[in-house]
């Protein structure tokens, strides 16, 4: 199947969205979940397509001397589409519940900006060169900026500069010089299995320079210090934050500096030169470091989107080892994490919309309204920290097993403080909300759940937490593909 | 045969329509009989494009006078490429013209309005088309003067005026430069032909009376197409002059005078000459560099939207102009995808502001506020040719950086590929801060309690917006067009006419009998 179909069904959405709009409520939404059903299908479809044949690719459209568009799909890519895919269809469920409850504005252009969105994203999974990637990875901004700024409010504007300026202005101003240059040095900027860039290119420090630049420039993974536009960003309703902030826009950052180091520097250059080797402590200072600023956040979206930093450096840390285990433990903790963190933003949200709190100091107690969000909140939580039986324990292994494979025994200390400060910042959350007495004296304990639709949304996510602890084979299975 | 003569008519034909424009006085058939002929002679350039593209390069000598006493035209990929530009860009404004003219020129002028228009029109064809650098400056005159014209019918009288002054001088001192320039190189030489220059100036090259001519024309030039720091006549005159003569002159005065540049330092003097002996790149680079990156500051601090696009011009000139003084083949190449690409931008995004300014009244950023819900056509056609302005991939502009980014690096100018791109930032501010107004400022006082509904402007209005824009979305997805004409644009320019003045005679002989 064409990789291209994936970006039809949420931009076909988009009419449907708009015809409905306000008065529709229910059709509009139904639309969105036909796409997302749609949309799913069609990526497991391709998957299926590339276990039978390994080549599924769409034409190539030609721009100029030799500058091409092209879809493409691999191991990676599929992995991370059907992620997007099937997280549009929990969150968009998720949404339904959230915004009506939160009685947000501009629904429908909302629903519209989320569209476009999973659509890059979709091109961002399946980019066949850097180019396209690039394409979609700036489609992804724009298309997002809106949804930063959705409440309008001059917080949310600012945020929304933020958001542009470091995620443009550092993709403009890092990473397209870094693309400019490979496309100088080597005359190509296909992925290519084993890399385009041969390690005795140029001299190893300039190999460096021309990865940080990708590194830094690629905003979106945040790595410190280029980070400071998520915690801004979490000023846009709790859906982005959960499914674009904690998945899609930063899992995009990730994957593109994985696939730039899988295929475009190819693990050979990078063990010969040792060029990755400076900047696997960035990476290892930002988890620390980032870990540590979460535990000062009483603001509970805050303190998850400093969380999703930490973590989305535990992949870039993986991804510059430059080995095969550690770039599968990489695939896996985009998955992995994936489930956990949406898990984590959607009680955020759900609290949010039941109990108006978004303080850490007012969730004294608030296990007894709200006995489901705060179970699944504590499961999801067990699987950031990666405790068996969740699924985050089997990404934190190949991690480190990556990182004893690439000799770097530091890094697995690293990794094991980190899962310490992990459980710093995460698990005081359900124990204030069980444990603690309420200090409002006469706080009602009747449950009050957040509305039914996020609460399924919550169950799903968390469930899968729990799903890819057994069965990660068919993940792992993908992931062996990568060459 | 008719086809033979093209080159004639093209400029003929305007020149005509301006007289029976005066003799009509009435606005509707005045434009009736503009957007006709500007018609026929779209279909002309386009015809004379393939005939060089099949062909090769065309020289026709008008009235039949061989080259040395008579006036030659000299037509290869560049030019007839610029002729395809210009005429399209003009027709495209001038259909928008009609409704804004009305709104903003008065009754009785109008007729005035388009006698100017097609002036220009002939002034702006002849200065491209011509082979002979005498006739450059004649042609450059009769363009200058008729702008200046249609500036002061601005809507704000009054700042109009000044602007048309303003221009009318800088534009006179300009062009009295490359008047000057010329007759020391005919004094010099003998000869004012372009080709018979080319071969006569090495000849004489270190005599002090070219030296000078080439000093005082590059001044001129330098005026004429607003390179930094002799711009101060643009701001103004974009901003005050009616806003379908800013679209057409935004996307093809500049540019034409950048063509002359190219023309007259590539091919006439010849790049070695300009560039290699006389340095010309060592001065132009400082210039633009500063051009492009001080005017990009300049622009993030204006609030009306015409001069955040006039400063944003003036910088994108400076682009061109940091391509050229590489004096590389890929830089001439980058320079002319510029030129053709930023022509279509910014012709569209000044129309787009027309049609705000048309429903609006004004051009405030301020006053922007919720305007995609309310002309959801034209802000998204802003935001479409904005973000051309910026670079973003699949739009024409990131066709132009590519190239001139990829230019720089091929000599090692790593410092002023930093500079282009941390310009292209300020670019996403300047863009970024309408964009954002569009989308989340609350709606304004006179849009709220307007008397008139504020709405997409009429169909004549967004037609030749549309396709300004569709035209510069097709060249950044399909780039190549415009990449393979400059790159054999380039390579004639850098390869010198390649024939002698004497050959004219028996070329001229052959075609015109």
């Amino acid at each position: 199947m064409n990789p291209l179909l994936a970006l039809l069904p949420p931009l076909a959405a988009i009419p449907f969205i708009l015809f409905f709009g306000e008065r529709h409520k229910n059709l509009r939404e139904l639309s969105i979940f036909i796409a997302g059903f749609v949309l799913l299908a069609i990526n497991i479809s391709i998957y299926q397509d590339y276990l039978e044949h390994q080549n599924v690719t769409s034409g190539s459209l030609n721009i100029f001397q030799g500058l091409t568009l092209e879809l493409y799909a691999e191991p990676i890519g599929i992995l991370f589409a059907l992620l997007a895919s099937f997280l549009w269809v929990v969150t968009t469920l998720y949404s339904i519940g959230y915004m009506r409850g939160h009685h947000e504005r501009y629904q429908t252009r909302f629903y519209i900006c989320f569209a476009v969105a999973i659509a890059s994203v979709m091109a961002a999974a399946y980019a066949g060169n850097l180019l396209t990637l690039f394409i979609a990875y700036e489609a992804i901004t724009l298309s997002t900026y809106p949804l930063v700024t959705h409440e309008g409010t001059e917080q949310a504007k600012r945020a929304g500069r933020i958001y542009l300026g470091l995620l443009m202005g550092g993709s403009i101003a890092l990473l397209l010089p870094a693309i400019i240059a490979i496309w100088w040095l080597t005359g190509t900027l296909d992925f290519v299995a084993g890399g385009i860039i041969p390690a005795d290119l140029m001299n190893p420090m300039w190999m460096t320079v021309l990865l940080a630049l990708i590194v830094f420039g690629t905003g979106k993974a945040a790595l410190m210090p280029f980070h400071s536009w998520l915690p801004n960003a979490m000023v846009a309703p709790t859906p982005v934050s959960a499914l674009l902030h904690a998945v899609a826009v930063v899992k995009t950052g990730v994957f593109l500096i994985l696939k730039v180091i899988v295929y475009i520097f190819g693990f050979n250059t990078l063990q010969q030169t040792g060029a990755a080797s400076s900047l696997v402590t960035v990476a290892a200072i930002t988890i620390l470091l980032s870990s540590m600023i979460a535990m000062t956040k009483d603001n509970l979206k805050a303190r998850l989107a400093y969380s999703t930093i930490s973590q989305l450096a535990y992949i870039v840390l993986a991804a510059l080892l430059a080995n095969s285990v550690a770039v599968k433990g990489a695939g896996l903790h985009i998955i992995t994490h994936a489930f956990g963190k949406i898990t984590l933003f959607f009680c955020a949200g759900a609290i949010m919309v039941a109990l108006h709190k978004k303080m850490i100091s007012e969730f004294d107690g608030i296990g007894k309204q709200m006995p489901y969000t705060m179970a699944a909140f504590f499961i999801a939580a067990l699987s950031i920290i990666g405790l068996p039986p969740l699924a985050g324990v089997w990404s934190k292994l190949a991690i480190s097993e990556g990182a004893m494979v690439a000799n770097e025994i530091w890094v697995v200390g690293v990794l094991m403080l980190s899962s310490l400060l992990n459980i710093a910042y995460l698990l005081p959350i359900p124990i204030r909300a069980f444990f603690a007495k309420s200090s409002e004296p006469n706080q009602a304990t009747e449950i009050r759940e957040a509305p039914l639709t996020c609460l399924m949304a919550i169950a799903i996510t968390m469930l899968g937490c729990l799903v890819f602890f057994f069965w990660p084979g068919p993940v792992l299975g993908l992931l062996a593909l990568v060459r | 045969m008719l086809s033979a003569h093209l080159p004639a008519f093209i400029i003929v034909l305007p020149l005509m329509a301006g007289p029976l424009c005066v003799i009509s006085r009435h606005s509707f058939i005045s434009w009736l009989i503009a957007l006709l002929i500007n018609i026929v002679v779209v279909f002309m350039s386009v015809a004379i494009f393939f005939q060089v593209s099949d062909e090769g390069v065309i020289r026709y000598a008008l009235g039949g006078w061989a080259a040395p006493t008579g006036i030659e035209y000299y037509i290869d990929t560049l030019n007839a490429t610029l002729l395809v530009l210009i005429t399209i860009i003009s027709l495209c404004t001038l259909v928008y013209s009609l409704p804004a003219v009305d709104r903003e020129v008065a009754k009785h002028r109008h007729y005035l309005f388009y006698t100017g228009w097609m002036l220009c029109l002939t002034g702006l064809l002849g200065i491209v088309i011509t082979g002979d650098a005498f006739n450059v400056f004649v042609f450059l005159e009769i363009s200058s003067l008729s702008m200046y014209m249609l500036i002061a019918l601005g809507s704000e009288r009054r700042q109009a005026l000044m602007a048309s002054f303003r221009y009318l001088m800088m534009g006179s001192i300009g062009a009295s430069f490359i008047l000057i320039g010329i007759g020391f190189l005919y004094a010099a030489t003998g000869t004012l032909n372009m080709i018979g220059l080319a071969e006569s100036i090495p000849n004489v090259s270190d005599s002090r009376t070219v030296l000078v001519a080439f000093s005082f024309i590059t001044l001129g030039l330098l005026i004429k197409a607003a390179v930094f720091p002799v711009y101060s006549w643009l701001p103004n005159a974009y901003q005050y002059a009616p806003t379908a003569v800013t679209a057409f002159l935004a996307g093809t005065v500049t540019k034409v005078s950048l063509y002359i540049f190219l023309r007259f330092f590539f091919q006439m003097f010849g790049s070695d000459y300009s560039f290699g002996k006389l340095l010309l790149g060592e001065v132009l680079l400082p210039l633009s560099v500063i051009g492009f990156f001080v005017m990009s500051l300049v622009a993030v601090f204006q609030t009306d939207i015409r001069r955040i696009l006039a400063y944003s011009s003036i910088a994108q000139v400076g682009y061109i102009m940091a391509a050229m003084s590489m004096a590389t083949h890929e830089g001439v190449a980058a320079a002319v995808v510029h030129i053709i690409n930023h022509a279509f931008v910014k012709a569209a995004l000044f129309v787009a502001v027309g049609c705000i300014l048309y429903r609006l009244g004004n051009a405030q950023v301020t006053s922007m506020g919720n305007l995609i819900r309310l002309m959801p056509w034209t802000t998204s056609a802003f935001i479409v040719a904005g973000l051309s302005l910026i670079g973003v991939p699949l739009t024409a502009g990131f066709v132009s950086k590519w190239n001139l980014v990829n230019a720089a690096i091929d000599i090692g100018w790593w410092s002023i590929v930093a500079m282009v791109l941390i310009s292209s930032l300020l670019a996403i501010v300047y863009i970024g801060k309408v964009i954002e107004a569009f989308y989340f400022q609350s709606a304004s006082e006179e849009v709220s309690n307007g008397n008139r509904a504020i709405k997409d402007p009429p169909l004549m209005m967004l037609i030749p917006l549309w396709t300004l824009i569709i035209i510069s979305v097709y060249i950044g997805i399909n780039g190549s067009v415009v990449v393979d004409i400059a790159n054999v644009a380039a390579q004639q320019l850098l390869n010198g006419f390649g024939v002698s003045l004497e050959t004219v005679n028996t070329v001229v002989t052959g075609s015109s009998k």
